[in-house]
């Protein structure tokens, strides 16, 4: 683990009260290298400024990258004896190349993955199993599945260690047996509810400064349910239903992230009850199966929040984010930091004069959008070049096949804030105030500006902009191992420590104040409902955000209708409008403010309230304070409203 | 209506239908609201949300009117009385922003609800709106006092959907005392509806110590019950989130210390309605 970096395991170490082991310390600092000190050996001068403004943020530089996702099916089907044989033969294919580094890094990284298999053989065997062949019945594929998961969070402290797309395959099995008369319906759910059970414990050593980033110590053990195949049929199974039911047997929790790849055209049956398990436990997040299916087959999975791949046959370089609002800043103070009055950025011209001028700020910002696009990738070049080199997933890349498609995931945070601030100063009045060495640190609106969120085109077209104008100033720069430039809006609950770090922006937003989280309009600008606000967020477009654009929404429990029936029907017919049309991914918490603020004074009363963030799901009381005033914050729809 | 008019630019949005709205038709001529009344080719709302679940069946948009003649006691909204208190609204514009909803709306078996405010104070414009609103496959409705009923003609029934109806309290005096007006035009809208099977939502909202009587809400279920048009009956106890509107207006609150009805008042008055056979929620 210390692979990723020695001073992070040191670090959570002693924040826990443990002396790291002498022999460790000495190993990973007199010996062995690792990436946290490979990254730092090639970051430019820029990176390390934009990381300590935090213009970039959280990039995976000294903790394990994560999102990468095993195809752990692979050794409850084949059996492990199979895949080292496949593994062998495909190195054996690259003796008839050259030797170029890339050729050279191929072999090396097959090879360690050979090793991981046979360490994974070994594992096992400790524990009594012989896995070397496939599984032979229902309790065998789970178990032998579990073990090919337990090898790599053993291995990866990855930020997000997902599981993939499990329970339609393990279906399979339990079907067979059941026929077969050898496994009855409860036996066969007691098996899912122990699955579940062990997925839920999986812990990591994270320092409280990862916690607070990112809310309660999250693993991201994300599994895909339903959707549809590319030959008609869906994927829906009685196996689907189990996982969904794990959430009444052992009560809502966080893990696993149970994520429904919802169409309009799945199974009434199916749409309802994940509806109702929605409302009952908020904590079920829902994708869109026709656009992901679209792009990346029918086999996909998804790495942590809203990431979607195929599953063993794609990975992806996880790149955190780039704050777009502070990068609006910047541009409007010729690359100046706007609480520290550094320069960070390039010394482009600042806004002169005292009121801001749409076309004048928009030119300044895209010429800053480049500078930082260009930092950016380097960084996530320099970062997976050396996360390759000294912390190579093993045994999950053994679960992929050779070569897989690789893309480079990169972020952005802000993306409300800055539409608005635009909006703001094009359609209102938007002067500046500065201090005393002309930096500008805050901002006087006058006048009414349309805000994202409620379905004006005025905006919105603004915010869908601004997406693709990013993307495409990315794609400008060229990847690490030609990974395709991808992109999520998503902030998880980053936005609370983005809001922080970034001072007040030009929609009227001050310094301190969380972002909204990822696509999400601002707290309380979206005010037309939960039609309007999500229609403003399916207008961004998922081909320049193919890692993902995420939806939180908040619906009262009254809101949704009078009776439990009428509240499924509702809530799935808000899930049929939403995928059936562009909507991408929408998380639903079914909540009162009062619930939450009572959990807040009183958290022994609430040890299971799990409440969706940003593409994963939270122990409402284990975030911080902060954090819940945030959650609190956000609109709620059909809250208050006319009786 | 007069081209050179300049309409205010304030959104058409409010925070929640709760936020205090006064005086944005204020810039429009006096002459204006006239003509734009006679035309319906303008109206007054005070906001309009989407993604209601509790204004009529499936998911709908929901528009506010500004104005209402009734001064009903209870009432949470009494910046809607005033219709200058409203946003001016071209029929072209609410047509635009209806358009958008159009696909969502029929997929979540939803539609528009037009409620108030008192809808039928501008019954041309929302006439206007639910005609449109018909001719792109949109399910209408209207939430009324039914006290203008008369202003629709048989063919402007035709063209909404569903009478979300107001029913007060039945004893007259008890009526006159709650709203300021005689039930009796409430109870001919009801049973015009009725002889043309046209539906009905009643809605009764239980004020404890105002419409609470056990006999007098016995005699407004016998009465829905016997149209044979009310599909069913939602029973909406009393809230205190409109106070501070009557604070801020100056205006004379005479429920400040009503508490909300118990659960247990509201399942009997509930039950009452479910005793002649209707649906109750």
């Amino acid at each position: 683990m210390p692979s990723g970096g020695l001073r992070m395991v040191v670090n959570s170490l002693k924040a826990y009260g443990y002396e790291p082991d002498p022999q460790m310390v000495e190993t990973f600092s007199k010996y062995r290298k690792t990436h946290n000190e490979g990254v730092f050996d090639a970051y430019t001068n820029d990176t390390r400024r934009c990381r300590s403004s935090h213009i970039l943020t959280g990039l995976p530089d000294a903790y394990g990258r994560g999102r990468i996702v095993g195809d752990y099916r692979r050794v409850a089907l084949y059996g492990v004896a199979r895949l080292i044989e496949r593994k062998k033969q495909e190195k054996q294919a690259l003796d008839a190349l050259m030797s170029t580094e890339e050729v050279i890094r191929d072999r090396e990284e097959l090879s360690e993955q050979i090793r991981a298999l046979n360490e994974l053989q070994q594992m096992a065997a400790a524990y009594g199993f012989d896995i070397s062949r496939p599984a032979g019945t229902a309790k065998e594929a789970v178990q032998w599945l579990y073990f090919a998961y337990l090898a790599a969070v053993k291995e990866q402290n990855g930020a997000a260690m997902s599981l993939g797309r499990v329970s339609t395959f393990l279906d399979i099995y339990i079907e067979r047996d059941l026929i077969a008369g050898t496994l009855d319906e409860s036996r066969a759910q007691e098996i899912i509810d122990d699955f579940v059970i062990k997925l839920r414990i999986v812990r990591f050593l994270r320092t409280p400064e990862y916690d607070e980033l990112f809310a309660g110590d999250p693993t991201w053990v994300t599994e895909s349910i339903g959707g549809n195949g590319d030959d008609g049929r869906h994927l829906v199974t009685r196996t689907s239903f189990r996982f969904l039911q794990t959430l009444y047997n052992l009560g809502p929790a966080p893990e696993p992230n149970l994520t429904i790849w919802y169409s309009p055209r799945l199974p009434d049956g199916f749409r309802r009850f994940a509806s109702k398990v929605a409302i009952d436990t908020s904590s079920l997040q829902f994708e869109s199966d026709d656009i992901m299916r679209s792009v990346w087959g029918d086999d996909g999975g998804i790495a942590c929040c809203v990431s979607p791949m195929q599953i063993g046959k794609q990975m992806q370089f996880f790149g955190a984010r780039a704050n777009l609002a502070k990068c609006l800043l910047y541009a409007i103070n010729g690359g100046r930091d706007e609480l520290t009055g550094e320069q960070v950025g390039p010394a482009f011209g600042a806004v002169q004069g005292d009121r801001l001028e749409f076309d004048d700020v928009l030119e300044k910002f895209e010429r800053m959008m480049d500078w930082l696009a260009n930092v950016y990738v380097n960084a996530m070049n320099v970062i997976h070049y050396m996360h390759d080199k000294y912390a190579y997933e093993r045994i999950e890349m053994a679960l992929h096949d050779h070569n897989p498609f690789r893309t480079m995931a990169f972020g952005m945070a802000g993306l409300s804030v800055v539409a608005d601030s635009l909006s703001a100063i094009r359609y209102a009045k938007v002067s500046v105030i500065r201090d005393k060495t002309g930096l500008v640190i805050d901002y006087k609106v006058e006048g009414e500006f349309p805000k994202f969120g409620n379905n004006d085109n005025r905006v919105d077209h603004i915010a869908a902009g601004l997406v693709s104008r990013f993307m495409n100033t990315l794609r400008k720069y060229p990847t690490y191992r030609n990974a395709l430039h991808t992109q999520s809006i998503l902030t998880i609950t980053s936005n609370v420590v983005y809001g922080k770090a970034t001072g007040n922006t030009p929609d009227g937003r001050r310094h301190g104040e969380p972002f909204a989280p990822g696509a999400n309009p601002m707290h309380g600008r979206d005010s037309h409902g939960i039609h309007a606000s999500a229609a403003s967020v399916a207008k961004i477009p998922y081909r320049d955000a193919q890692d993902g654009i995420s939806l939180t929404t908040t619906i009262v429990p009254e809101g949704l209708g009078h009776t439990s029936q009428e509240s499924i029907t509702n809530l799935t017919s808000i899930l049929d409008a939403f995928f059936g049309a562009t909507g991408y991914h929408m998380n639903i918490n079914v909540l009162n403010r009062e619930t939450l603020r009572d959990a807040m004074d009183h958290p022994q009363k609430y040890p299971n309230l799990t409440i969706r963030v940003s593409g994963y799901a939270v122990n409402f009381v284990r975030l911080t304070r902060e954090q819940q005033m945030d959650v609190i914050n956000r609109t709620f729809h059909g809250g208050d409203r006319y009786a | 209506m007069p081209e050179n008019l300049v309409l205010p630019q304030e959104p058409l949005e409010a925070t929640s239908p709760f936020e205090l709205r006064v005086n944005l038709g204020r810039e429009v001529p006096e002459t204006d609201v006239r003509s734009a009344l006679a035309t319906g080719d303008m109206g007054f709302l005070h906001s309009f949300t989407t993604g209601s679940t509790v204004d009529g069946p499936g998911v709908r948009i929901v528009a506010w009117t500004a104005g209402c003649q009734w001064r009903c006691r209870y009432c949470h909204n009494p910046d809607t009385w005033t219709m200058s208190n409203g946003i001016p609204v071209t029929i072209v514009k609410a047509t635009e922003e209806l358009r958008k909803y159009r696909h969502g709306l029929k997929v979540m078996s939803g539609g528009i609800t037009v409620s108030g405010g008192e809808p039928l104070l501008q019954h041309l414009f929302v006439m206007k709106l639910l005609t449109v609103a018909q001719q792109m496959g949109i399910h209408t409705a209207i939430e009324t006092n039914g006290n203008f009923g008369d202003r629709l003609t048989d063919e402007d029934l035709k063209k909404i959907d569903l009478v979300l109806l107001g029913m007060k309290a039945w004893d007259t005096e008890r009526h006159v005392h709650l709203t300021g007006m005689d039930p009796a035009n409430t109870r001919k809208l009801a049973e015009r509806l009725a002889a043309q099977k046209r539906p009905i939502w009643v809605r009764f909202v239980l004020v404890p110590g105002l419409t609470d009587d056990r006999e007098d809400i016995a005699k407004i279920a016998d009465f829905a019950a016997a149209l044979g048009n009310v599909e069913r009956v939602d029973v909406l106890p009393f809230h205190q989130l409109g106070k501070f509107k009557w604070k801020e207006l100056h205006i004379n609150y005479s429920l400040a210390d009503v508490q909300p009805p118990s659960p247990e008042a509201v399942q009997r008055a509930c039950t009452q309605f479910r005793s002649v056979g209707l649906t109750v929620y």
